[in-house]
């Protein structure tokens, strides 16, 4: 299978191609664990490849820093430990599971390079708090990125392309990349912060079609302290309506997000508007099923969704699995491996 | 000091700001603009105007507290300016001088910094599952009530390994680990701006009638905060 696009040489940028170190996010962890797990299974087992999940890797601080409740100093030297644990265990690629994160390490990476007393200060911090020294990493990259630059070998294994399974038509899948991704340093996100190809590139290697829509790159609205204080969060979920109202002419099937906290925005968002108004986006008036990137790329793989966590999303996603023909296990949704149910009762999911 | 010179010594102030020609770029673009009374270019330029008592007043009110760090402004800005990174440093010295007590939204920097800084301290994360409890989080709807109540079995069954040592998904971080985030905190001053967050709410809820002396007194202003009440 060939590559349908090209990528403007200004932003391409160099993915390593194994060993990794991987930084898991709070976010993802919390909300979509499976997709962490999935992530690890699809470079271990269906990718071959050499990736270290390590036990004493903490969260980067990075949402404590952006509601500005900790010092620059600090989330530098929480991130130098990281890069510290990294060397100590003989990696030289760091991979972020949060875009929060993957622009965190990029900004502080990029704020050593124009002000190096800078890093000897945080070296300095990091040696008199952990006695631990640092190297920065050789190369920096999201998971997501990882997935891209291995997508044609997933679409040479694929089980269920992104396509209608009846009619043949390709999925209509709208893409959200993720403010932190590429806005900061369009250089370091594949395709920039305009074109952004990371999962465009997947959606088109497995058959789907993308929705381009006037929207696309505005933020979900997460905001930090925007939706963590519960007073705010009308800024929050004004800003994810403005994209749902500017994708729903297109009916899209999916909505695949970069970044965690986005993914979690848009498919609960999609509940509370309408509870708020009765108002739905999809097409036939249905809500729109998000997914993750590594629940995408697993669907495609033929994971099963229920092992991905997919019941734990407010959306559902069985019309998608249906529409795109995947063979799941219906009584499986709410049940531990054993059979056994989960829970007193099935929980309400939105349709 | 004066307070513009102040302001100067934060490292980010010189990455935010090469003189803003005023063009509006990164109001176009800006969410925060779209949906508040905020500009980033007026903000901008209250900064370069070097004007203190202007300054006072931001760092006073709302105004610095409604960015919503999506940094969508330093894609566009046709100098190289970010005006979402300058937040960063405006909201530090607000809190530095006390002056966030003096706006609604600045006052909330003292559940953010409760709720944040106890996450990272006491478990190594941001966030995590039970913070997000469903009474103070109805938007997350019903199947995030399901999660919550059947967090164990859940998290089990997609191959989690909640709260349990070693490596996985939400594993419990060793106390080793815990105490070297705690010693970069006391090294780099996170723990004393905690402080000072906490000192200054105190001092701003005694004002207001709270009774601090009382545990629940500053729960109270927590919810309240949260809230907006106050
Ligand atoms: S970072 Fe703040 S100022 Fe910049 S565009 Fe986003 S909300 Fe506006
Ligand atoms: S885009 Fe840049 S130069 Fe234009 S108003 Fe905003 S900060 Fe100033």
């Amino acid at each position: 299978m060939q590559n349908l696009y090209t990528v403007s040489k200004d932003y391409r940028k160099e993915i390593a191609d194994d060993k990794y170190y991987y930084a898991r996010s709070c976010i993802r962890q919390n909300f979509f664990p499976g997709s962490e797990v999935t992530f690890l299974n699809i470079l271990k087992k269906d990718l071959d490849r050499d990736v270290f999940d390590d036990p004493k890797h903490t969260t980067c601080t990075g949402i404590a820093y952006h509601s500005d409740v900790i010092p620059f100093d600090t989330i530098q030297t929480v991130v130098a430990r990281h890069f510290a644990l990294m060397s100590e265990n003989g990696y030289e690629n760091f991979i972020a599971s949060c875009v929060t994160s993957f622009g965190m390490y990029i900004e502080i990476t990029e704020t050593w390079k124009h002000f190096p007393e800078q890093l000897e200060l945080i070296r300095e911090h990091l040696k008199k708090a952990t006695g631990r020294e640092f190297m920065i990493p050789k190369n920096i990259a999201h998971t997501s990125d990882i997935v891209y630059k291995y997508r044609m070998r997933i679409a040479e294994q694929m089980k269920y392309p992104l396509v209608n399974a009846k009619t043949g038509q390709p999925l209509k899948v709208v893409d959200h990349i993720g403010c932190h991704y590429a806005k900061m340093f369009p250089d370091k996100g594949e395709g920039g912060a305009e074109f952004t190809q990371v999962l465009q590139g997947m959606i088109k290697a497995w058959g789907g079609a993308t929705v381009d829509y006037p929207e696309r790159r505005h933020c979900c609205g997460f905001g930090f302290r925007q939706y963590l204080v519960q007073a705010n969060r009308g800024y929050s979920v004004s800003n994810s309506k403005k994209k749902f109202e500017s994708m729903q002419p297109y009916e899209p099937d999916l909505i695949v997000a970069n970044c965690p906290g986005c993914a979690m925005f848009m498919d609960r968002w999609q509940y509370t508007l309408n509870e708020m108004q009765g108002t739905r986006y999809g097409a036939s008036d249905t809500m729109i099923p998000v997914l993750t990137y590594e629940e995408m790329a697993g669907l495609v793989l033929g994971y099963d969704p229920w092992d991905m966590g997919l019941q734990m999303h407010q959306v559902d996603v069985t019309p998608l699995l249906d529409k795109m023909g995947v063979k799941y296990d219906p009584d499986g949704k709410y049940r531990t491996r054993t059979g056994r149910p989960i829970g007193s009762y099935t929980p309400q999911q939105s349709r | 000091m004066q307070l513009h010179e102040l302001i100067k010594q934060d490292i980010r102030y010189k990455e935010a700001l090469n003189a803003c020609m005023n063009c509006g770029m990164c109001t176009a673009v800006c969410p925060a603009a779209e949906f508040s009374d905020y500009d980033p270019r007026i903000l901008l330029n209250i900064v370069q105007s070097q004007d203190d008592d202007a300054l006072e007043k931001l760092l006073k009110s709302d105004y610095i507290w409604l960015c919503g760090q999506c940094m969508s402004c330093k894609t566009r800005c046709p100098r190289g300016n970010v005006p979402g990174l300058m937040i960063n440093v405006l909201r530090r010295y607000s809190q530095e001088l006390g002056y966030f007590t003096e706006s609604r939204r600045g006052r909330q920097q003292y559940a953010l910094h409760k709720v944040l800084n106890g996450n990272v301290l006491g478990q190594g994360y941001c966030i995590v599952p039970e913070a997000v409890k469903p009474e103070l989080h109805p938007e997350q709807g019903p199947v995030w009530e399901w999660v919550y109540r059947n967090k164990e079995e859940l998290y089990d069954r997609v191959g989690a390994n909640l709260h349990k040592p070693g490596a996985g998904v939400l594993r419990q971080i060793d106390s080793g680990s815990l105490a070297e985030l705690q010693a970069i905190y006391d090294q780099t001053g996170a723990t004393e701006m905690g402080k000072k967050i906490e000192d200054f709410s105190v001092k701003k809820a005694e004002q207001l009638g709270y009774d601090t002396d009382d545990e629940d007194g500053m729960e109270k202003y927590f919810m309240d905060v949260y809230q907006g009440k106050i």
